[in-house]
């Protein structure tokens, strides 16, 4: 019998450990759970509490009174607040309650050989994998991984995973895209198949996140505190991570007082390299992409033009001059585009003026993808299996996604979304198999911007530094 | 002021129209404003849906079935669009209560306009929720539309719990029995608000209450027609 308590109690460990729930989303009838409050095992705690001239919320660390709604309440029969930051994961108001588990900490599991994935790490990646190891042994506070992009960040990740789960350690793979969620989920699973993976983004279908291993999205771990070991925030300098206060609160408070943090990036934000100078951040840099070659460094081409022919949706000639002449003419040809409104636009005008010049067989090989694009799963899909020959896309494809040769141009690099990171990160699609190690970037201009100038100059520091 | 959409500040063009005179500050920007679709053009007289001809389809029916043609007409403001039903989710099931401001001077002047042949003593009756829809949500949706309005409101409508109209095929929703009960009599005119005109189902069920109960006449005035 008391056996029986234990299990379900581990069970209940497990499943309500380091959250913070409402009592809706807390699935127990209420004798249970009633049970459970009267004996401290549950804690309960105010959402939202009012300091001096200023709200904040418990669940998102939102402060900023805009954000806070007031609406008249039929359950309590007042008007109060409500956090209308994280209303999408279920309204916190004043009358309701924030629950944490606090009946004590569940075992997670000692997996002896927990990896399966057969590849080889290169000598600098094993350099960083190894970095990363002892930074979780140690438990050390954090540690920043600056590598180029197309290293190979997640597999230099798996040594240091695979140690923590010997150790029963409870692991989270954050990171600020939904995409690159979805596209790193079959891979963690494939490379650690006896171990339990769930993966949480706005609209998965797994909700629960009780697995010892998680690859979220950064908004998710807004339901987290203090649950897990061993916390990875990859592309830490991607929107909205860096943009969005709430998202490094909730990172933080998602991890244990005893705990590791590890943050990827390939394009360290001025805060992190402000850090890094002062030696107040631990990190280390891998200058060479995993097949051994430099990153392509970008042409900036200027385009007279450029601002009037796009507002008329018209391609300018100077690009298609380009496009005739491209170094390699089977390469796919990546093009992004500063709003969702030209992405849509450009497409017929572009197809029409490439299946003129002979370049592009049909008008279906050319599509456009932005973020409110309900099919742009299966477009990336295509584009990946060369169905697709031009894809024209927002910033939603600039970091996480590989695609094997493609040549990558910018229409209107100038504009205020490619800030330096962003510029860098598109460079980065190009040249990324060992099969086609370079492809041409072409930032077309209107006006050099100070972000154009430092990107190039910073893709080449990084090439020095690898040695070329 | 940010918009209650997209939560972006929203900047005030200085032009000659509000260079002397304080503007009241919009809760919606331009940009989202843009993307939520006014009905326009020819509608049927009967439910706002839009077409070419007098009377849709589905009213022609409903004034076949004498006991349930219960409303003069509905008049909507909004066509139910991707933007629209993105709002409304975080409006109504989220519960985001001040989401529904932005409807406001929508309300108000579609009101004045469409509604402005209606007495000063007529009701605003909103569709009411059933108790226990209402304590999940915290608000009534319909209720915070009624408050918008120049006339007063009443609130003398009940629900019985049942499954959610939305939820609905469009056979259950015209088939289903009348959800509502009401607590007192009544002898004036009356607008019903409610957020959604679908069917018609629904309103023309309270409709028909208050019309045993006395009530002259029943106009709909809905934000969106679906």
């Amino acid at each position: 019998m008391s056996n029986e308590i234990t299990a379900t109690r581990d069970e209940y460990a497990k499943q309500y450990n380091g959250k913070l729930l409402l009592r809706n989303e807390i699935l127990l009838d209420n004798p249970v759970f009633q049970h459970l409050l009267a004996t401290k095992q549950f804690t309960p705690m105010k959402p939202i509490v009012r300091k001096s001239f200023r709200m904040h919320c418990n669940r998102c660390g939102n402060e900023k009174t805009t954000l806070f709604g007031k609406f008249p309440c039929n359950q309590c029969k007042s008007t109060h607040a409500y956090c209308r930051k994280c209303i999408e994961m279920g309204r916190v108001s004043e009358c309701e309650v924030l629950y944490q588990w606090s009946g004590g900490q569940p075992e997670w599991p000692k997996h002896e050989n927990p990896c399966t994935w057969e590849g080889e790490l290169t000598a600098v990646q094993q350099k960083a994998a190894d970095r990363i190891v002892t930074a979780i042994r140690m438990n050390e506070k954090e540690t920043l991984i600056w590598a180029v992009c197309g290293a190979g960040k997640t597999e230099m990740l798996f040594p240091g995973i695979t140690d923590a789960l010997r150790c029963g350690k409870r692991i989270c793979l954050a990171t600020p895209r939904a995409d690159v969620v979805k596209e790193l989920y079959p891979r963690l699973k494939r490379a650690f198949r006896t171990v339990p993976v769930q993966a949480l983004y706005g609209g998965s279908k797994e909700k629960a996140g009780t697995a010892q291993l998680i690859i979220a999205t950064t908004h998710q771990l807004l339901r987290y505190k203090e649950a897990f070991d061993v916390m990875i925030i990859d592309e830490i300098d991607a929107f909205p991570f860096h943009a969005d206060p709430s998202l490094p609160f909730a990172a933080n408070r998602a991890r244990k007082p005893e705990s590791t943090t590890i943050y990827l990036t390939a394009t360290p934000r001025n805060e992190q390299r402000k850090l890094i100078r002062r030696k107040q951040l631990p990190h280390i840099f891998v200058p060479l992409r995993f097949h051994g070659k430099p990153l392509p460094v970008p042409q900036a081409k200027m385009c007279y033009s450029l601002k009037r022919d796009l507002q008329k949706f018209t391609i300018p000639k100077s690009i298609i001059s380009w496009l005739k002449n491209r170094e390699n003419s089977n390469r796919q040809l990546l093009i992004f585009v500063p709003t969702i409104i030209l992405a849509e636009k450009l497409k017929r005008p572009l197809g029409l003026t490439l299946q003129q010049t002979g370049l592009l067989q049909s008008g279906k090989k050319l599509q456009s993808v932005h973020a409110q694009d309900p099919n742009r799963g299966e477009k990336v899909q295509d584009f990946r299996d060369r169905e697709i020959f031009v894809l024209i896309t927002t910033t939603i494809l600039e970091r996480g996604v590989t695609f094997p040769s493609v040549d990558v141009v910018i229409l209107d690099a100038g504009h205020d979304v490619f800030d330096e990171a962003a510029l860098v990160q598109i460079a980065g699609r190009a040249g990324r198999s060992p099969a086609d190690p370079t492809g041409e970037v072409i930032f077309f201009h209107q006006g050099r911007t100070e972000a154009m100038n430092e990107a190039i100059t910073s893709i080449k520091e990084m090439n020095k530094r690898g040695g070329f | 002021m940010n918009c209650l959409v997209c939560q972006n500040e929203i900047i005030l063009q200085i032009g000659w129209a509000n260079l002397f005179q304080l503007s009241v500050p919009r809760p919606i920007c331009e940009a989202c404003a843009a993307e939520l679709e006014l009905l326009k053009g020819n509608r049927c007289r009967k439910c706002s849906r839009q077409l070419e001809e007098q009377l849709c389809s589905d009213c022609r029916s409903w004034e076949e079935h004498k006991e349930m043609d219960t409303i003069e007409f509905n008049y909507s403001i909004f066509a139910y669009n991707e933007k629209m039903q993105d709002i409304v989710a975080t409006w109504k099931y989220r519960g985001d209560y001040m989401l529904g401001e932005i409807f406001r001077e929508y309300v108000r002047e579609a009101f004045k306009q469409k509604f402005s042949f209606i007495g000063k003593d007529s009701l605003a009756i909103p569709i009411p929720l059933s108790t226990e829809r209402i304590l999940e949500r915290g608000f009534n949706q319909a209720l915070q539309l009624g408050e918008f309005l120049p006339i007063e409101q009443a609130n003398i409508l009940s629900r019985i719990h049942g499954e959610k109209q939305s939820k609905k095929t469009r056979m259950e929703r015209i088939t289903t029995e009348n959800p509502f009960f009401i607590r007192q009599p009544i002898n004036k005119p009356v607008v019903l608000v409610d957020d959604i005109y679908t069917t018609g189902t629904t309103l023309r069920h309270a409709a028909q209450l208050l019309k045993q109960h006395g009530c002259p006449s029943v106009y709909a005035f809905t934000l969106i027609r679906g």
